[in-house]
């Protein structure tokens, strides 16, 4: 008998898709709203963002070193988050301060619960919350073309009026990448186009804080599209709120999800003390995860109407 | 458009156009013939013959020992040379009738006639396809006689015939449908002669509009068959999914299709009932296809069971550079084999000879919770949280999640793109349920 021929149990055939692809094409969907934030904010929006990619990979890299684990930083995970952390912060940031969340967020969040796919909250958010307590001021010191101002829905909650048409282009202060709803509308399209992710949680979260802002708002139309072009809504709801590890995989329970979080969104905003609120109901949900999914398992095949 | 589907599923690469134009070439085999005594679910057959006993093709040589269970026909004439254990395709040894092939190919008596099913009692049919060994040739290879005698026989509405051919690369269903329909649509002629009260669909995924023109014009004169038009997708030739896209009804694990009222059959399953009972003959022979990018002339093969392997990859021109896997069957649900000394038995659809093993070249990375394993599965459960269970080796958590409604499709693993080995598993969880079960019996 010559060379033995490769033995394993079927399947045999695999899917082109991995985690890493993955990884890339959430890399790919935020270069609009990246190129926006760098092009409207200047080379600082690009230094942060250069420098909490490298802050999260580097600590990947050395922590899993230090504990003799695998090294994993080429899954591009670390970059997702690096980029995700680096968009939710100002451009007139002192670099460290993302740095040290970059730190935070692999470190703390992602490695310490046994790294990609064990943490239960989103780490760039987790660390983005961290650093608006930490640095609350710095963190919210939004500047545009030499203008320090107010994001429009800190306007409207104190009643002031907003220009939805430059919300929509980005022509606001803000964070580097949520500014921009028409640029991060098509890196979401990109991502559903690559089938990444599903509209499920998007659509139930936008529509519910659409609904929320209506009834609470007084109808006001205008008042509602503000809502959902302001305040990194759309960023959240297309590239946070998605994110594999802290959602739910369970159909109905995405659907759950989104609705949990428009809900939040539209309490922190709209009856807190804050004017935004996306990040903190994005892991505030994360945390209820397992419960989402533990109510909303779906029915076998063939076994409707049939108890277990 | 709204053709028939199922939920859930994926799209492998296909594969079909390397054999799917290649006429099916008989193959006449030259050394020894091993027939195995378990070729089927079920009871292993008892030989009837000893050592040095001379046989003929057509023979019946070993016979079904219980009502689950299958007779096995000699495919050709020549000598009893042993009757000992051989390695079969699933890797265990199975005891064997070898003969020795004297290349003349004597047939019993009578084989070949022409009989009207007309004139054959219901009772008749069914003892003429027990007694040709005939079982499900899709790959499960299902005692057909024992799927052709329900409970209810009235309570059966539909014929299923599986043109679905789902698994990648498989061309045997298609060139027969192509080649022979007229014997398709013969062999569900008889079965509909059995269920008073059913209809006959031959269900055919639209990958193959040939196909499916070629057999719509067949059956137009046939007030009790048609034609369904499946979406291609895996895996639509799955017998629930199958089901559930042509009648909207529901099979789960506790089920049988009987209990659906539906009886299911592969399409060369209703070639060699035609043949059993409309031309005399046993189940000799069956349909293989030869493929994948190691093989130097991928083509469909009309293969005697019995034949060793390696004489069909010579047939098709042999390896045009070294496979590192060959597979018995599909992409999806065959079995790799280590060698090539098997023989082809009756539940083997495909020899698969692929220069890449995708599974050694792809590294397993931890899971993301991504939930494409949840949208894949077509019994629409929770592959990721078994998974858990699997690795805790936690029966009870794993029969909770439905662990047992799995069909074990692959689809999960197919597009996991942490390539966990999911469906592995769970094949490994699945068999520990059952031994729980029985010891609790």
């Amino acid at each position: 008998m010559g060379k033995l021929l490769n033995v394993s149990s079927s399947p045999h055939v695999r899917s082109k898709e991995t985690t890493q692809s993955i990884m890339l094409d959430v890399c790919i969907a935020m270069l609009p709203a990246t190129a926006f934030g760098v092009v409207q904010f200047g080379i600082n929006a690009l230094l942060v963002l250069i420098a909490t990619v490298v802050a999260c990979v580097l600590s990947e890299y050395v922590f899993e070193k230090v504990t003799k684990k695998p090294i994993t930083i080429c899954d591009l995970s670390a970059v997702v988050t690096g980029m995700i952390l680096a968009l939710n912060c100002p451009a007139s940031i002192p670099l460290w301060i993302p740095m040290l969340g970059g730190v935070f967020a692999i470190v703390v969040v992602k490695q310490l619960y046994g790294g990609l796919g064990q943490n239960f909250m989103n780490p760039a958010l987790a660390a983005r919350c961290f650093l608006l307590i930490s640095f609350a001021g710095k963190m919210s010191n939004f500047t545009l073309d030499g203008w320090t101002g107010a994001t429009p829905l800190a306007v409207l909650k104190n009643g002031g009026e907003v220009d939805l048409a430059a919300m929509f282009i980005g022509k606001i202060p803000g964070t580097i990448g949520e500014v921009s709803v028409i640029a991060l509308l098509i890196g979401a399209a990109y991502l559903v186009f690559k089938k990444v992710i599903t509209l499920r949680i998007p659509v139930t979260y936008i529509a519910t804080v659409a609904v929320f802002t209506l009834i609470f708002g007084g109808f006001d139309i205008n008042y509602t599209l503000a809502h959902i072009c302001g305040g990194g809504l759309i960023f959240g709801a297309f590239f946070m709120a998605t994110d594999y590890v802290t959602s739910p995989i369970t159909p109905k329970g995405q659907i759950v999800f989104g609705i949990l979080l428009g809900v939040l969104t539209g309490l922190f905003r709209m009856f807190g003390g804050s004017a935004e609120g996306v990040s903190y109901a994005i892991i505030i949900s994360n945390l209820l995860v397992p419960l989402i999914e533990r109510f909303t398992l779906p029915v076998a095949f063939g076994k409707e109407g049939k108890k277990s | 458009m709204g053709l028939a589907t199922f939920k859930g599923g994926v799209h492998p690469y296909e594969g079909k156009e390397l054999s799917e134009n290649k006429p099916v070439q008989i193959l006449m085999p030259k050394g020894e013939m091993v027939y195995p005594m378990s070729q089927h679910i079920g009871a292993p057959a008892t030989p009837l013959v000893k050592k040095g006993d001379k046989v003929l093709a057509g023979q019946k040589i070993g016979e079904a020992s219980g009502f689950i269970s299958a007779n096995v026909i000699c495919s050709v004439s020549g000598t009893v040379k042993a009757i000992e254990p051989r390695r079969v395709a699933n890797g265990t040894m199975a005891n064997s009738i070898i003969v020795e092939n004297d290349g003349e190919y004597t047939t019993v008596e009578g084989l070949g006639a022409d009989r009207d099913p007309a004139t054959l009692s219901k009772e008749e049919i069914r003892a003429i396809v027990k007694e040709a060994g005939i079982v499900g040739l899709g790959g499960a290879g299902f005692p057909t006689h024992v799927k052709l005698t329900p409970k209810d026989e009235n309570a059966i509405d539909y014929i299923l015939v599986n043109g679905a051919e789902c698994e990648p690369y498989l061309t045997s269903d298609y060139r027969m449908m192509m080649e022979e329909p007229e014997k398709i649509v013969g062999g569900l002629k008889v079965i509909l002669q059995l269920f008073d009260k059913a209809k006959g669909v031959i269900g055919i995924e639209n990958n193959k509009p040939e196909a499916i023109k070629k057999l719509k014009e067949m059956v137009k004169d046939e007030p009790r068959i048609e034609v369904c038009e499946l979406l291609t997708k895996y895996p639509q030739g799955g017998e629930r999914s199958l089901i559930n896209a042509i009648t909207g009804r529901k099979v789960n694990s506790s089920m049988l299709p009987a209990d659906a009222g539906c009886i299911v059959d592969n399409i060369d399953t209703v070639i060699a009932i035609y043949m059993a009972v409309c031309k005399t003959t046993p189940l000799m022979r069956r349909i293989v296809t030869v493929t994948g990018d190691a093989i130097v002339d991928p083509r469909n093969f009309n293969v005697k069971i019995g034949t060793n392997m390696q004489e069909l990859i010579d047939a098709a021109g042999g390896f045009k550079s070294e496979p590192e896997k060959v597979i018995a069957g599909g992409p999806m649900m065959g079995m790799a084999m280590f060698d090539l000394n098997i023989p082809i038995t009756k539940t083997n659809s495909a020899l698969l000879c692929l220069t890449k093993d995708e599974v050694a070249a792809n590294e397993e990375t931890p899971c993301i919770r991504c939930g494409k394993c949840v949208s894949a599965c077509p019994s629409h459960i929770v592959p990721v949280m078994m998974m858990k269970a699997a690795l805790k080796r936690d029966c009870e958590e794993f029969e909770k999640l439905n662990g047992m409604e799995c069909m074990e499709c692959g689809s999960c693993t197919y597009v996991c793109p942490a390539k966990r080995p999911l469906t592995q598993a769970f094949k490994d969880m699945r068999k520990l349920v059952m031994a729980n079960r029985r010891k609790k019996a």
